[in-house]
């Protein structure tokens, strides 16, 4: 055994073979994508930037239950509530912050009334630091803005739920 | 060039005149080596990226071949960073220390029959006194970042390099014999007529021996322990930031391409054609494939830089044990055999070489 070992060793047959397969991959076809020109597909299941929804009669669906901030690992959303003149509960302050949120779409899945949702839109930037806290018109007009392509894709999704 | 330059500038002293030749010739060989490093940091990336199944560098410039470009650029602006309890002046330094031999020693490396800037009687010897000169820059440079990591990666670079410097050295000492000549360009004579009279056959093992030296000596994958990024960040140089930084970078390539060139010239007949000695091409229209010149070191080198970036992206990196009984264990016992077989081979008269 230590005879193989030796001639092994002295051969470099394991760093030939190494080579080899390097060399193979260097004129294998390349998988390179070229990002901003060329995309891959999305899953309709894509969780991107996230955003409020509203009823089709253009009411805001968040009740304020705050099961979102409850559930969330996070703990990226904070919910203020109060009474509104029509005496139902809604939200005054709705922030999340999109730096210490992770994307994992629980707060979409305990929202009692899909209000808050997760687009799949995720080329999006921010320049200053306080922009990272997204404050309930900003997510509100995020939900408008991607109300048809959001309502799409979860009619999509929904047969697998 | 050398009788233009002369007929040009008569009226000089002939003596001024050989300065000038020898200084325009520094100057050539500088700037195209530093265009070498330019083109080898992007043929790096993109070989690994190739072998990575990857396309590499592609935005800057056609097909990306003006990254490095935009790299050097940015390192030269970037702020340079002294740390507030190094020493100063070892600071600073130090990069010089490390790429001042690897430019001084292309001095002595023959590029064709003809030039060459230096053709001095011990060159083999300056070559291995300068290639174990860049040591100190390394250590110095880890020493006077006062940072551990540096430190760390300094003494690693330190024990690293005296053990490989042996084998070097044992394998020169087989050229050498060979050669029959510590001059670069006698050694290249003695290796005319053909692939086969080459000193790689009868120096195999020298031959293999003096690369994977090499390796180590210009602390490169997968023998780069005094940068290992995983354990000590970035080694020795991992406080340098700009200008500082970039002198690493390009002393490390520089000496890369000077083992490259030295292999080739030691082993793989320098300047000679892979075509000498076949009649049939010598006599037909094909002659001028079996002349020596610059062409075919090029070709030899650049096939030696590819192996260096080929066993980059296949190995991982040794572990300091492994680095170490390597050397010691087996590269030095190989090359003290080969020297003795090579002793024995002289006197019975057989290999190419026996006068
Ligand atoms: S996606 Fe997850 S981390 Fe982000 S706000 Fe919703 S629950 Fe919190
Ligand atoms: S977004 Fe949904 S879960 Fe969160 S407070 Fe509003 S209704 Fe409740």
């Amino acid at each position: 055994m230590k005879i193989i070992q030796l001639i092994k060793k002295l051969t470099l047959i394991d760093f030939i073979k190494g080579f080899i397969v390097t060399l193979k991959a260097f004129f294998r076809r390349k998988v390179t994508v070229q990002y901003p020109e060329v995309k891959t597909p999305l899953s309709p299941r894509f969780r991107g930037k996230l955003a409020l929804m509203r009823y089709d009669n253009g009411e805001e669906r968040c009740i304020a239950c705050k099961l979102c901030s409850a559930v969330c690992p996070a703990q990226a959303i904070t919910i203020e509530s109060e009474e509104r003149s029509d005496g139902s509960r809604r939200t005054v302050k709705f922030d999340i912050d999109a730096f210490k949120c992770i994307y994992c779409g629980f707060c979409e899945e305990a929202c009692p009334v899909d209000s808050i949702v997760e687009t799949n839109i995720f080329e999006y930037h921010m320049t200053e630091n306080q922009q990272r806290i997204q404050t309930k018109e900003m997510l509100l007009a995020t939900g408008d803005q991607y109300r048809d392509q959001t309502i799409e894709n979860k009619k999509k999704d929904s047969r697998y739920r | 060039m050398k009788e233009l330059l002369t007929s040009f500038l008569s009226f000089l002293d002939p003596q001024w005149i050989n300065l000038i030749w020898s200084l325009s010739q520094i100057a050539i060989v500088t700037v195209c080596l530093i265009l070498t490093v330019v083109f080898l940091v992007y043929f790096e990336r993109k070989v690994i990226g190739y072998m990575h199944a990857r396309v590499g560098p592609n935005r800057v410039g056609p097909k990306g071949t003006l990254q490095s470009i935009a790299d050097t650029i940015k390192l030269l602006l970037k702020e340079v960073i002294i740390p507030d309890k190094a020493d100063r002046f070892f600071f600073l330094l130090s990069p010089l220390l490390l790429l001042i031999p690897a430019l001084a020693a292309w001095a002595v490396v023959p590029f064709s029959p003809e030039f060459i800037i230096a053709d001095i009687n011990a060159g083999l010897l300056y070559l291995l006194a300068l290639t174990s000169f860049g040591v100190y820059g390394v250590i110095l440079a880890g020493w006077a970042s006062n940072s551990k990591y540096a430190f760390l990666g300094s003494m690693r670079a330190a024990a690293q390099m005296v053990a490989y410097e042996i084998a070097m050295g044992f394998a020169l000492v087989g050229v050498l014999m060979a050669g029959g000549s510590l001059k670069l360009g006698e050694i290249v004579a003695a290796q005319s007529g053909g692939v086969l009279s080459w000193f790689w056959i009868p120096l195999f093992p020298l031959f293999i021996v003096y690369f994977i030296s090499g390796i180590a000596e210009t602390n490169r994958h997968p023998f780069d322990l005094a940068e290992g990024e995983a354990e000590i960040v970035a080694g020795f140089h991992v406080e340098y930031s700009g200008i500082g930084f970039a002198i690493f970078f390009l002393a490390e390539y520089i000496n890369m391409a000077l083992i490259s060139v030295l292999t080739s010239i030691l082993f793989l007949g320098g300047w000679e054609s892979f075509f000498a000695g076949i009649s049939f091409l010598e006599t037909s229209v094909f002659s001028f494939l079996t002349e020596p010149s610059l062409f075919w070191l090029l070709i030899k080198t650049l096939f030696f830089l590819f192996v260096f970036i080929w066993l980059r992206a296949s190995f991982p990196r040794y572990r300091y044990d492994q680095l170490m009984s390597l050397g010691w264990k087996v590269l030095i016992p190989i090359t003290i055999l080969w020297i003795g077989v090579e002793c024995v081979m002289y006197v019975m008269q057989i290999g190419p070489w026996s006068v």
